[in-house]
């Protein structure tokens, strides 16, 4: 048995007492939750002053009250948590198939050159066409239902994820790659013990890069016809002339991507324990 | 197991046509059980040389042979030490010396570490993650990792260059008790004269560009070798004269 001296031990009895302290990580994250409730607070709070001073006239800007009554209104009939509901649904649709063809896509072009050389450049080039111009190709193949918003939204999640998990690939570190190659791995292997776990923190920025815009794209889906839907209640707004339905759909919206951002954080947060980096730093410190 | 290098040249094609050899008509011999060590100045080719014999790169012409059997790309029997640990930062020490033993099932896996991780040193920190670890300790993983395998020929470049004086000292009084009770046949790369000396059968001598052999010392020292001998003294200083920098 090899004796370990005492410094050494110490050296790294001091690294995993500054690698777990978890109460100060849990105390930071505590207090970055509050600081972050203090602008939406401060903005609100001068959102009301303004109204109250009349600075806003309430057909342009409506105040807070108006539009929380309105939502409440909503609420209280039944159609806002129908509306959130079928909104959410079609995100969390568009969200899975846009990332199931990303992954898929990002994965071969990542990992082979030659598949690379033959995808890569076409959808680089289709990732140019704004969101828009998809619509009519859309509802001419898919109608004006369900499929066609869900293929629109899954565009938006595309190209986020797809680059950020090619890229991510093409990056992992070499040296790494090559402890695998010395120990004799097969492509599966290179790729479920190393390439994909290294290329894990690239792939959670591009999902949550790809949900905000499966947020923003759902509101393009909504203008196809919809008659439900949170971006359905803000174009009805605008057609029936009622500010605080646009203003309160804006913040349900805002509400929305936030919550569904916050759990894929949470989730990375437990995938990405390991990675040793300036956050997991500030994380320890508690700055 | 026996390593034999013959005529080995390594040229890299650069960018307009324009390439340099990094290696040309190296022929090296190192007998089973042996410890031989490669030293020379920065850019002679000397971690070109390992990463050939371990796979990692091809030679554009040349042989090597393993019992004279010829070899091409990574095989079992050959392991490398990098000079860096080259840990997996998502794997605990445990599953990074795991990841040599693949193609074992999960029991004959864990016997194996336990036994590696025993001989190498780090059993008690074997469910902590490499940010835990001290750069000694990680490199202690690095060499469980290639001992694993239990393979014929240990490659080691550099490998504690980037220690401070006294964990050096410790791991490679550690490296040669374990070639000893081993029996596996080394090539190892080192910047250090002085490490070579007190380590290796042989410390053979690169020079140039493209690298060459110029030099091959047999060290008739007993041993356990003292750093402060007039022996060690004496073949590094004759080692540093070879190597054109005294």
């Amino acid at each position: 048995m090899t004796i370990i001296p005492a410094t050494e031990i110490a050296a790294v009895e001091a690294r995993a007492e500054a690698a777990a302290a978890p109460e100060n990580a849990r105390a930071a994250r505590r207090g970055a939750r509050w600081r972050g409730l203090a602008l939406p607070l401060a903005l609100a709070a001068a959102w009301f002053a303004l109204s109250e001073s009349g600075v806003f006239s309430s057909q342009i800007f409506p105040s807070p009250q108006a539009v929380l009554r309105d939502l409440w209104r909503l609420t209280a009939n039944g159609q806002l948590a129908g509306h959130i509901a079928i909104t959410s649904w079609r995100v969390a649709l568009g969200f899975v198939a846009g990332t199931l063809a990303a992954t898929a896509l990002g994965a071969a072009t990542g990992y082979s050159r030659r598949a690379r050389e033959f995808l890569d450049p076409t959808i680089q080039a289709l990732k140019a066409v704004p969101s828009l111009a998809w619509v009519p190709l859309f509802i001419l193949w898919f109608g004006i239902f369900e499929t066609s918003k869900i293929a629109l939204i899954a565009v938006g999640v595309f190209f986020p994820v797809y680059l950020n998990l090619m890229t991510g690939l093409q990056g992992v570190d070499r040296r790494l790659v090559e402890v695998g190659l010395v120990n004799n791995f097969g492509a599966f292997d290179l790729i479920r013990h190393i390439l994909a776990p290294a290329t894990l923190p690239s792939y959670f920025t591009g999902l949550r890069a790809g949900l905000a815009l499966g947020w923003m794209f759902v509101i393009a889906a909504e203008l196809m016809g919809a008659s439900q839907g949170l971006g359905f209640l803000m174009i009805d707004g605008e057609m029936t002339g009622r500010p605080a339905i646009i203003v309160g759909s804006l913040i349900l919206f805002a509400i929305a991507g936030k919550l569904s951002d916050a759990l894929l954080v949470a989730v990375g947060r437990r995938l990405l324990s390991w990675q040793d980096d300036f956050a997991s730093l500030q994380d320890r410190e508690g700055a | 197991m026996t390593l034999e290098i013959a005529n080995l040249a390594k040229r890299y094609d650069e960018a307009r046509g324009v390439g340099h050899d990094a290696l040309r008509g190296v022929d090296l011999a190192v007998d089973a059980h042996e410890f031989v060590s490669l030293v020379g100045t920065s850019g002679c080719g000397k971690s070109t040389l390992l990463r050939i014999v371990s796979g990692l790169e091809r030679p554009s012409e040349g042989s090597i042979r393993l019992d004279r059997r010829p070899v091409s790309g990574s095989t079992s029997e050959v392991a490398m030490v990098f000079q860096d640990p080259r840990l997996m930062p998502w794997l605990s020490v445990r599953d990074n010396v795991r990841l040599a033993l693949l193609k074992l099932k999960r029991d004959a896996q864990d016997a194996r570490i336990d036994a590696a991780l025993t001989k190498v040193g780090p059993t008690a920190f074997a469910a902590a993650l490499p940010r835990q670890l001290s750069g000694g300790m990680a490199q202690r993983v690095a060499l469980a990792r290639a001992l694993v395998r239990k393979p014929s020929v240990l490659l080691l470049d550099e490998p504690f260059s980037a220690l401070d004086a006294f964990m050096r000292m410790k791991l490679q009084d550690h490296l040669g008790d374990l070639w000893r009770s081993e029996q596996f046949t080394v090539l190892f790369v080192t910047h250090d004269v002085q490490e070579a000396v007190i380590l290796s059968d042989r410390v053979v001598v690169m020079r140039g560009a493209p690298g060459r052999v110029e030099r091959d010392f047999a060290i008739d020292l007993p041993r356990p070798r003292v750093r402060t001998s007039a022996g060690v003294q004496a073949y590094s200083e004759e080692i540093i004269r070879a190597l054109h920098l005294s």
